[in-house]
């Protein structure tokens, strides 16, 4: 992992249109079929989004690949059970955990809307192998923002998007914006070191408390 | 969330929360292996001044589950025995790195007691008559999922029959049935019921059986016949107990709850496996995802949650 230097915050404000978010989606559909065409995993696809930023996301990816090439089964999975930083951030509970099919020598994609600092990936990992041991794990994400803590990197990208951690990306299918960190979330964030995006933002996020809920 | 001591404590907010995360946990105990590393490296003790095999392999069970470490501590095998007063037992213990002391005792108020001695949470498994909140949110948790219902429970009328007077389960259930919004009765001898009823209260079981969404039978301590409240083990049943033809006259979707152990011939007089609304083992099930919910909200979800109006 290489260092990033820390980014000035820039002005919040929209950085993916909901166009931008449509086209993301077929193209990462598109490199998720050619991936696993090519190393004959087709059929043991199965798209899981992370609860609960990625559970839109893998729905709206498993109607593209569909629509490309034939129904894939998608899932959800729940983490919170399985982070490193419980107490150190509250947890918005009752995600459900729904995996439609047997994981055993499965190819699972994760699918999480925001790649931050890779804990929530880490915590999907081992959620995951409760249920099976996959052939393979694989990870599409819509926005990479950087500030990886752990050795984790995404197969599929929607949008490099170099962040400061003062800056919150906020993804919803209507389009990805940056808005400033609220201050309480900074202080839990400095001292968890933050989850996908640090302390209470995502419930915030979850419950509209923004008035985009994650539909 | 630092303590569930009682129902009150946590308010109507503190129950949706617990009733919200339980759904979590009974997800986690569907599973080949329900299982899951939530709590590692938490200790909860469990400490039973009074006996209580279910209610202790319940929390040891819900602990294991979120993979916490467990102590249990009874008192037969205690120093208690040897003259250590209740404060000395606490303080031993949790100088042993203690994060939940779990306690069941014979009076009333000993969890607020504990929780002024050492920094631990502390769960409330039954203090004396005055309350048991796990047992009610379990038995909450228990109608809302028979009855489909995923947020209150608006309206649904509950009878809670038996002894009123001495329950600590019959208390802390009128709490969280009347804050979930149900219509509680209380059906009981005189006798065995507090001198100011919580809620409305009949001696007359006949008249609100047809009438009932939830038949919440209590047990019958035999103790209280000796001290002369009830005149007969009989005449209890006769008038008290669910026999067959008040099982025939509940409604068809009625559930029939009771927290056990049950005495079957005194308080239940039909075999639940022939009642299509008996939901007594679903209530134990539930008590493991209950305890499990108490548990990761004050050890782990819980702590020190920043205010989100600010965001």
């Amino acid at each position: 992992m290489r260092d990033e230097p820390e980014r000035p915050a820039r002005a919040p404000g929209l950085v993916l249109s909901q166009d931008d978010v449509r086209r993301a989606v077929t193209r990462m559909a598109h490199e998720i079929l050619e991936r696993n065409a090519r190393d004959g995993r087709l059929d043991s696809l199965v798209l899981l989004g992370l609860q609960r930023g990625g559970v839109w996301l893998a729905e709206r990816l498993g109607i593209e690949i569909a629509r490309i090439e034939g129904p894939v089964p998608v899932g959800c999975l729940d983490v919170s059970m399985y982070r490193d930083d419980i107490g150190l951030r509250p947890v918005v509970p009752a995600g459900r955990t729904d995996i439609p099919v047997d994981l055993g020598g499965a190819t699972v994609v994760l699918v999480d809307d925001v790649l931050f600092t890779g804990r929530t990936v880490r915590a999907a990992l081992d959620a995951v192998s409760e249920y099976g041991r996959p052939r393979a794990v694989q990870l599409a994400v819509l926005v990479d923002r950087g500030h990886r803590e752990l050795p984790i990197r995404p197969d599929f990208v929607g949008k490099n998007l170099p962040t400061s951690t003062r800056e919150d990306v906020v993804v919803t299918e209507h389009g990805v914006e940056i808005a400033p960190v609220a201050r309480h979330e900074r202080a839990s964030a400095s001292e968890s070191s933050g989850g996908k995006r640090p302390s209470a933002s995502e419930g915030a996020v979850s419950r509209g408390l923004r008035g985009r809920g994650t539909q | 969330m630092k303590h569930l001591r009682s129902i009150a404590e946590i308010g109507i907010e503190g129950v949706q929360r617990l009733l919200e995360l339980t759904d979590t946990m009974v997800d986690i105990n569907r599973r080949p292996n329900p299982r899951v590393p939530a709590l590692r490296g938490k200790t909860v003790c469990n400490l039973f001044f009074e006996d209580s095999t279910r209610t202790r392999l319940s929390f040891e069970t819900a602990a294991k589950r979120l993979s916490a470490d467990v102590m249990t501590f009874t008192v037969g095998t205690s120093a208690v025995n040897k003259g250590e007063s209740l404060r000395d037992t606490i303080e031993t213990v949790a100088a042993m790195g203690i994060d939940a002391f779990v306690i069941r005792h014979g009076s009333s108020g000993v969890p607020w007691q504990v929780s002024r001695w050492t920094t631990a949470s502390v769960i409330n498994a039954g203090d004396g008559w005055h309350g048991h909140p796990t047992q009610a949110l379990l038995d909450a948790y228990t109608v809302r999922q028979a009855l489909g219902r995923t947020t209150g429970l608006d309206g649904v009328r509950v009878a809670i029959v038996g002894d009123i007077r001495h329950s600590r389960v019959a208390r802390s259930d009128i709490e969280v049935f009347t804050a979930l919004g149900a219509d509680v009765t209380l059906v009981a001898p005189v006798t065995l019921l507090p001198p100011v009823p919580p809620a409305p209260a009949t001696d007359d079981l006949d008249a609100v059986v047809e009438k009932v969404d939830v038949l919440y039978l209590l047990r019958m301590q035999r103790e209280r016949m000796q001290e002369a409240l009830v005149p007969s083990l009989r005449e209890y049943s006769a008038r008290f107990g669910l026999t067959a033809e008040r099982a025939r006259r509940l409604p068809e979707h009625a559930l029939v709850m009771h927290p056990g152990p049950m005495n079957r011939g005194v308080e239940i007089l039909v075999d639940p496996a022939e009642l299509p609304g008996a939901v007594i083992t679903q209530q134990v099930a539930n008590g493991v995802a209950v305890r499990m919910a108490v548990l990761f909200e004050l050890l782990g979800a819980g702590r020190d949650v920043p205010v989100e109006e600010s965001a």
